[in-house]
């Protein structure tokens, strides 16, 4: 299968990974979430570097699984997952398209410039993923998973997650 | 200084804040389930899983350090309790919810300062971690300097409870803050903080947040040391009995 590997260009392997998506989220990839750092290849070897959202993240040895496993079908018999900590992820990475497709799924996307770095601040406003109202507030700083808070609408009542800035 | 012995430093280091976050991970996981409200128990769940996943991050690096052929795993699971380098504040009981709480934002306010300094720190890798677990820990302590404050002024009962965990958890704190050989050393040459300076800001935070919980400070505690060095509370041996027991009765037991 090497030449069907070598034939798979770094351009090939980007829109590759585009459809893999995050096992949480699945409406995003991992692309959009901003967690694939780094594609190279030396001969037949394929490296993608990946570094994790939250240290915790049970995601993170799931989407290293479903990364391999993608280029595997595509024909890249060697493939390396690097794990690379610094520097550390931020969601600043999370492309535009993503944000959109979070809202769309009914994730409030991260309001940027209010990173957790100065803590004890007051938290963001977050608008309604769904109706699009200023008018929400806080319930709690954790949500369904590490990387999200709760919060509630006060105009149309709905809760919701906010993806928060990291 | 030699690598071996700046290597052997880094070790000992490590092995201190990967046991703090695991013990302390361990601790707080017990609680999932158990929350007295459900935001609460998965901020808790969340909480213990930032700690376990940083966890990995430090005893890895131990590991590797030590260069003995051992993994994360087994320096959770096959070391005795003398082995271990917590402080003994993470390994006090989890109590009722104020005392879980008041532990946590006691050793909330110190690991986000001593994160924070060690994203200088002269060894990269400790600094790559800091650099990631330092916005967890951000979060974390945000959490818990409210929560302190929410129930330190909430009821009359919030408030005795509140108290009642500073006063119990209060000879712990010292300790963390008090440096031994190991911690100088590693001042020294620059891989970790002075602790002193540590203790001023931790101090000057911590201080803020109580008063304005209207809690009061026990004054002329005695500190109590112990658990860098290996000597750990009664409660401890229990606390690894649950933790390591499946892994001591069926060696290498995964998923």
């Amino acid at each position: 299968m090497h030449a069907v590997s070598e034939q798979l260009t770094i351009d090939e392997i980007w829109s590759l990974l585009e459809s893999v998506p995050d096992p949480e989220i699945p409406v995003i990839s991992v692309v959009d979430l901003g967690i694939v750092r780094d594609v190279s290849r030396k001969g037949d070897e394929v490296t993608v570097t990946v570094t994790p959202t939250y240290s915790g993240c049970p995601a993170t040895a799931v989407i290293a699984m479903e990364i391999e496993e993608a280029l595997r079908r595509k024909g890249a018999d060697r493939v390396r997952i690097e794990m690379q900590l610094s520097p550390a992820w931020t969601t600043q990475w999370i492309t535009k398209q993503g944000r959109e497709k979070l809202r769309a799924y009914g994730i409030a996307p991260p309001v940027e410039g209010a990173p957790c770095a100065g803590a004890l601040k007051a938290p963001p406003v977050v608008a309604c993923p769904r109706c699009a109202s200023d008018n929400t507030e806080r319930v709690s700083q954790f949500g369904s998973t590490p990387c999200k808070a709760h919060y509630r609408c006060k105009d149309c009542l709905e809760p919701f997650d906010y993806f928060k800035s990291f | 200084m030699p690598k071996a012995a700046k290597d052997n430093l880094a070790m000992e280091f490590s092995l201190r804040m990967g046991d703090n976050c695991l013990i302390l991970g361990q601790q707080v996981a017990a609680w999932c389930g158990h929350a007295p409200v459900l935001e609460e128990d998965i901020a808790l769940a969340n909480t213990a899983l930032d700690l376990i996943g940083q966890t990995k991050f430090w005893l890895g690096l131990a590991a590797e350090l030590e260069g003995e052929g051992r993994s994360a795993d087994d320096l959770a699971f096959l070391r005795d309790v003398r082995a271990f380098r917590n402080g003994l504040l993470v390994e006090q009981p989890n109590g009722d919810f104020g005392q879980t709480l008041m532990r946590q934002f006691l050793f909330d306010a110190w690991h986000y300062l001593v994160l924070t300094a060690l994203l200088s720190s002269t060894e990269k890798r400790i600094a790559e971690i800091a650099e990631k677990a330092v916005k967890e820990v951000t979060y974390h302590l945000e959490r818990s300097s409210d929560l302190v404050i929410r129930l330190g002024d909430g009821s009359a009962e919030s408030h005795a409870r509140m108290q009642t965990a500073l006063d119990d958890l209060w000879r712990f704190t010292g300790e963390l803050m008090t440096p031994d050989s190991v911690d100088e050393a590693l001042a020294e040459i620059g891989v970790a903080p002075d602790l002193g300076r540590i203790e001023k800001q931790w101090a000057e935070h911590v201080r803020a947040v109580l008063q304005e919980a209207t809690l009061t400070i026990p004054e002329g505690a005695y500190m109590q040391q112990g658990g860098k060095a290996g000597l750990h509370s009664e409660a401890f041996g229990h606390l690894l009995a649950d933790m390591q027991f499946l892994q001591r009765a069926y060696p290498g037991a995964t998923w």
